[in-house]
């Protein structure tokens, strides 16, 4: 039994084992989104070749989270930083990991234009209807009537306008031929885990990949175990879990 | 590697733009990154056309934003690269600017300034000074070399990569949009063949070796937990900064040794200064120049002294004293009285210095 | 020890950066010190568009002058913008067929010419500028016509090659300027 107690954690290795505790609150999705995209760096052999960048907000504690060469940039900007390092070296796999705020609000311009572009790259926006590092307040995703600290009253979509949606967004912009464009959820970790490995062997034949995965915020959401997890599947009902463009020849 | 198309000493007629395209393509810079916004665009142009020959990279972005972090993207991977921007384009790849300050990346760009604030002109202007030298929300560890012609524009673009590379903080070539624009004659040549060997480049992030095996995972950050955490960081800057400051540091002086009235001006107004220094002494006035070639760290020994010699300064810009501000904190303690002439996003002709300093001669400052 | 600053100004696409360029190469190329700086507005076309041009046989120090010796103007808008650039040393030249007033500046000569009235009667709109050059030419007499000619070969080469009679209008617009001067001195 002891035995039993001592063994370490089954860890990828693309997870950093040295980062010792989680800097992540206790039910967030983001431990379990790196350690899916931990798996799937794994499954297709990419550690050595992927370049790992994180944004501001929640998504910053991950600059050491992966045993991944990492850079941790300014909000919204990681994905004009990842491209300007596939731009430059040809065999890299880019990976930039981001918040809906990163994503879909401060970094949108890059989002559009490094779709419109089909920049060689996974984009990976985790999704959880606001603003965590800054404590709560409303982002592009906020759900109609969700409370936030700048929806106290919940969100007005008459007032602030509807929940953006990133993938479907994404995917009505990307080039058919070389983009992959998926919607996941923390809900389902093994799809993520496949989900992902689409994603990253789409950019290894050159493509652009757009990955948003429903996330938990437990803290902010002021929600119990049982009420977190009503929430995801309410967002699920909200943001479509689908694959919304996969290439011809990406299996 | 990229092909150097300047092998031997050649002397062309061209406007600062393309001069500075064929300094970077000297220097052996490998990629640019950049957004088009006047006056700096012929630099882009003519980058893109020589690329056939040069079979550097370029990559257009959709802001300066981008175009400030892709830079940086570029550099990480190793590359020499470097982008080139002016007025609110400058103003909006601070944010870029300012984590390459943070996380001591040798980040290169050229800044064409043109009038402000705001849209303002795009003609002509030193008002980006303040802002490439200070501009984000940090210290200023940066460096600034402003240029005065052609000449410098293919010496110090050349130069900037070096400095980059070797101290690692950004470094800014400083023109304007008369520099950019203009065409004059110049003298290309091959760094090498003066002695000039470039600093070699490594990437920051995929290096040599195996992770896990020859080393570990690279994790770059500027984000950091704890105040006192941050403060040793800086602190070391500032030890770097100093020490890199003794090395770097660059001025010209024009007939200031029996200088009465010392001029002090840079980039393209510096030689507006020296023609009137000329037009000055064959009046009889003794005027000199002193001409910060780095304005970002500033050569503050010869300036104290080129100061201290004379019997009044006359400090001139395109601007309202932006460059005036960073010298008075440097001559502290030095009561040699000054005047202004000051021209806020116009070009000061060597006729406007004259008039001002007969007047000095003729009532000298107080102040 | 000469140096001659002219100042050229004209509505956006009268080909007044054209023919600044076409001088300055053609010192360029004649081994004179040139400095020449365009000023528009942030238009591309529209807009008065100022050529400031150094010729000199001495390294030039400053690149905006205060006062030019040659200063040209070619519309009303010019006229206006110009004045600053005119003092007593100043030789002035203006297009009557164009402008609507006469330059009201101390100088110390003035001199109208009807180049856009010539150029459409007689040779063609588009070499209008290059009767302007001319003018310039003759005007400041730091170079001679076989630079200019020369400087045009480089920029409208590709163009008289095509078109050989090209050549022939443009010498011809060129010598025609050099006249309006000389007939007015």
């Amino acid at each position: 039994m002891t035995e039993l107690l001592t063994m370490p954690p089954k860890l990828p290795d693309a997870q950093n084992a040295e980062v010792g505790a989680s800097k992540f609150c206790p039910g967030c999705g983001h431990g379990m989104i790196l350690k899916s995209l931990a798996w799937a760096i794994d499954d297709l052999g990419l550690k050595q070749k992927a370049v790992f960048g994180c944004d501001i907000g929640c998504s910053l504690l991950s600059w050491n989270y992966m045993d991944l060469d990492t850079v941790q940039t300014h909000h919204g900007r990681t994905t004009p930083v990842i491209y300007g390092f596939t731009r430059a070296n040809k065999d890299a796999i880019g990976i930039a990991y981001m918040g809906d705020g990163g994503g879909l609000a401060i970094g949108s311009q890059h989002l559009v234009n490094a779709t419109v572009r089909s920049e060689r790259m996974l984009i990976i926006v985790t999704n959880n209807t606001n603003y965590g590092m800054t404590g709560g307040q409303m982002s592009p995703t906020t759900m109609p009537g969700q409370k936030t600290e700048t929806t106290p009253y919940g969100r007005d979509c008459d007032v602030t306008g509807r929940p953006a949606k990133g993938a479907e967004m994404v995917a009505a912009i990307a080039d058919p031929a070389k983009s992959y464009v998926a919607r996941a959820s923390v809900s389902n970790l093994k799809k993520l885990r496949v989900t992902f490995k689409k994603a990253l062997k789409n950019v290894e034949m050159g493509g652009f990949s757009f990955v948003e995965v429903l996330s938990l915020c437990p803290l902010n959401w002021r929600t119990n175990n049982v009420d977190t997890w009503g929430r995801l599947e309410q967002m699920e009902s909200v943001f479509e879990v689908n694959e919304f463009l996969v290439r011809e020849g990406l299996e | 590697m990229v092909n150097k198309l300047i092998k031997e000493d050649t002397k062309m007629f061209l406007t600062g733009n393309e001069v500075l395209a064929y300094a970077a393509n000297a220097a052996e810079a490998d990629f640019m990154y950049g957004y088009p916004i006047t006056p700096q665009n012929e630099i882009m142009h003519t980058w893109c056309k020589l690329l056939p020959k040069t079979e550097a990279g370029f990559l257009q972005t959709e802001d300066e934003i981008s175009a400030g972090f892709s830079t940086i993207g570029g550099i990480l991977a190793g590359k020499r690269a470097f982008t080139a921007t002016a007025g609110p384009g400058n103003v909006i790849m601070q944010d870029a600017q300012s984590m390459a300050e943070m996380m001591r990346i040798p980040f290169v760009c050229a800044v064409m300034q043109r009038g402000g604030p705001s849209t303002a002109t795009v003609i002509y202007a030193q008002q980006e000074t303040r802002l490439t030298c200070f501009g984000g929300n940090g210290e200023g560890f940066r460096i600034v070399y402003s240029t005065a012609g052609h000449q410098d524009l293919y010496d110090y673009m050349i130069k900037a990569f070096n400095t980059a590379w070797t101290y690692k903080f950004p470094t800014y070539l400083l023109a304007d949009g008369y520099q950019g624009k203009m065409r004059e004659p110049v003298t290309l040549y091959d760094p090498a063949s003066r002695g000039i060997k470039m600093t070699p480049v490594t990437p920051y992030l995929l290096g040599e070796g195996e992770i896990g095996k020859d080393r570990k995972s690279v994790h770059l950050r500027n984000t950091y937990n704890m105040e006192e955490e941050l403060m040793e960081v800086l602190d070391q800057y500032q030890v770097d900064y100093d020490k890199m400051a003794e090395e770097v540091a660059e001025s010209f002086e024009y007939k200031t040794e029996d200088a009465e009235i010392l001029i002090i001006a840079h980039g393209i107004v510096a030689r507006s200064a020296m023609t009137a220094v000329d037009e000055l002494r064959a009046k009889g006035i003794k005027a000199g120049l002193f001409r910060p070639i780095t304005i970002r760290p500033l050569d503050v020994k010869p300036l104290r002294a080129a100061v201290k010699r004379a019997k009044q300064v006359l400090f001139t810009e395109s601007a309202n004293g932006q460059l005036a501000q960073m010298v008075l904190e440097k001559i502290y303690g030095l009561t040699t009285p000054y005047q202004t002439l000051f021209k806020m996003g116009v070009g000061v002709t060597g006729d406007d210095i004259v008039n001002k300093v007969v007047e000095m001669a003729d009532v000298p400052a107080a102040v | 020890m000469s140096r001659t600053k002219m100042v050229l100004a004209g509505e956006g696409g009268q080909g007044v950066q054209s023919v600044a360029k076409i001088l300055v190469e053609a010192g360029y190329e004649a081994g004179k010190q040139v400095l020449y700086i365009p000023n528009f507005g942030v238009e591309q076309r529209g807009g008065v568009s100022i050529a400031f041009c150094q010729i000199a046989d001495e390294k030039i120090g400053e690149p905006r002058f205060a006062k030019g010796d040659i200063v040209i103007m070619l519309s009303d808008r010019a006229i206006d913008r110009c004045d600053t650039y005119v003092d007593e040393n100043s030789i002035v030249v203006y297009d009557t067929s164009v402008c609507t007033k006469k330059p009201e500046c101390k100088c110390k000569k003035l001199i109208g010419v009807d180049a856009n009235k010539i150029a459409n009667e007689k040779l063609s709109a588009r070499v209008f500028n290059i009767i302007i050059l001319g003018v310039l030419l003759a005007a400041t007499n730091v170079l001679k016509i076989d630079d200019i000619k020369n400087a045009m070969e480089l920029a409208l080469g590709k163009k008289f090659a095509v078109k050989p009679e090209l050549r022939e209008l443009n010498h011809k617009a060129l010598e025609m300027g050099m006249e309006m001067v000389n007939a007015a001195v």
